[in-house]
């Protein structure tokens, strides 16, 4: 599921940057783990980002079926 | 009733003895008021609400009947802020007030400052009875309760569409987070139809896996009125659902069964929006500092290596110097190992030279060349050093510096 990755992504993230903090790691293996930092990064501010904020409320039809229909927000004062 | 008849023969007696003292209305009233108000200062009251009205004043006023009596009773608005449920005709009631005489129309009065539906008993015993029951059964156990997810990408509602709790939600989860989508199942909250309903709702995301994490909720109530969520079906529901459920009922200090049940408790629906959606500023933050921290391990890492690397440098410079020194060392060992070996090669040929003089001395030809001779047994060759050797009429041959020559053995002498 997409917010496992979310999760997951971001847990990997604080895995790698402990590891370079740790500077016990060769310049090869650095550069691989800071590229995939990055990397992952990118897709948790994508992830963020992506969701179009959409309110439903399911409604039963006359044949007892569920449909969704755009939930109305009053607006709040705040 | 039948004590207020004796208060009143009581004043009457007084009246009788005063004789000629004639009071007005307002003295005896007073008198009366003093009375009952004195000694009916705290009283609890069982019976039912009946003529219920609420005017203008927020004040309620009502009758509490039994079969036979009745009492006029009136419950001000300030005493109201501690009622948990709406007065109603016909409700059994317990109450608890004081006596109180209202001039203008001589009428007493119960003055109610605590009511309490008289059914609430019946349902704490249920309450605590399937709370026990549920808890034996494990439907509690911690280790049952499922993590919610940590950014979910769709949240599911399970309340009224028309409550404050479905305004709360929304409005914390759009602070906090103004790209969620939500689902919202419109059910009752509170009624006959409201546990059946609630029961459906969860049942419908489960079998639909259209969201991640399901908020099941009101806002605050009587105990009536949140009985939904004390109900055994909405209790098996929420065990049984498979999506992770936050219980958010209105009422901070009271726990339902659902509370119980649920993976997470909310005091509020308020709470509960923030408890499923992590603030997306803080999820922004994180990643911010995840991504400086990232760059600053790298700069970090190769500045580390680049240090490595010189340090290896001023180390790979040393050993020239060594490497000098070491020359120098071996062109010493050289030199010494030359001079050694002259002087090695000088009294070798001297020995030479002495050992190959003592070599001659012991050569047998050079004894020869001085005239001595050797003779052997023929055959055999055994060279022979004794007379005791030979037997009479024996060849034998004998070596000189020059040649060698045959005779027979004619005599033998013996020393």
């Amino acid at each position: 599921m997409a917010e496992k990755k979310f999760e997951a992504s971001l847990e990997r993230l604080e895995t790698i940057v402990a590891e370079l903090e740790s500077g016990e790691l060769g310049l090869e293996q650095s550069l691989k783990l800071f590229e995939e930092g990055v990397k992952l990064a990118r897709i948790c501010n994508v992830r963020l980002e992506e969701a179009e904020r959409k309110v439903e409320i399911l409604l039963k039809d006359k044949s007892g079926k569920m449909t969704t229909r755009p939930f109305e927000e009053k607006d709040e004062q705040e | 009733m039948v004590k207020n008849l004796t208060v009143l023969s009581v004043l009457c007696g007084k009246i009788n003895s005063m004789q000629t003292h004639i009071l007005t209305v307002t003295q005896l009233t007073y008198q009366i008021k003093n009375l009952l108000e004195g000694t009916f200062p705290d009283v609890w009251v069982e019976g039912e609400i009946s003529n219920l009205t609420v005017p203008q004043s927020g004040h309620a006023y009502f009758t509490i009947k039994d079969e036979q009596s009745q009492i006029k009773a009136v419950l001000f608005k300030s005493s109201q802020r501690h009622l948990k449920f709406t007065l109603q005709h016909g409700m059994q009631v317990i109450c608890r007030g004081r006596i109180s005489v209202y001039d203008p129309r001589g009428e007493y009065q119960i003055i109610v400052e605590y009511v309490e539906p008289k059914g609430v008993g019946a349902l704490q015993k249920a309450y605590e009875e399937l709370k026990a029951r549920l808890e034996k059964e494990g439907l509690f156990d911690r280790d049952r309760k499922k993590p919610l997810p940590f950014l979910p990408k769709k949240i599911g509602i399970i309340t009224s569409p028309t409550g404050a709790a479905i305004r709360d939600i929304l409005r914390v989860i759009k602070r906090r987070h103004p790209r969620m989508a939500m689902l919202i199942y419109p059910v009752p909250v509170q009624g006959p139809d409201a546990a059946p309903a609630i029961v459906e709702a969860i049942g419908y995301f489960n079998r639909e896996k259209n969201v991640d994490v399901l908020i099941v909720g009101r806002g605050g109530g009587s105990l009536e009125d949140l009985w939904a969520f004390n109900e055994e079906s909405v209790a098996r529901a929420i065990y049984a659902s498979r999506i992770p459920v936050v219980s958010a009922v209105g009422h901070e200090t009271d726990f339902t069964i659902a509370d119980f049940v649920a993976d997470l408790r909310a005091p509020t629906p308020s709470a509960a929006a923030e408890m499923v959606v992590e603030s997306e500023a803080h999820l922004r933050e994180a990643i911010h500092s995840f991504e400086f921290r990232l760059a600053a391990g790298m700069r970090q890492t190769l500045e580390n290596l680049k240090s490595t690397v010189q340090h290896a440098g001023r180390l790979l410079a040393d050993p020239r110097k060594k490497l000098e020194q070491f020359s120098q060392r071996v062109d010493e060992l050289l030199g010494r190992l030359g001079l050694g070996l002259r002087h090695h090669v000088r009294r070798d040929r001297a020995l030479l030279t002495s050992l190959t003089g003592a070599l001659d001395h012991l050569n047998p030809l050079a004894i020869l060349a001085r005239g001595y001779s050797v003779t052997r047994s023929v055959p055999g060759e055994a060279i022979i050093k004794s007379a005791d050797e030979v037997n009479l009429g024996d060849l034998v041959c004998t070596t000189l510096h020059r040649g060698e020559f045959l005779s027979r053995v004619e005599k033998k002498i013996l020393p």
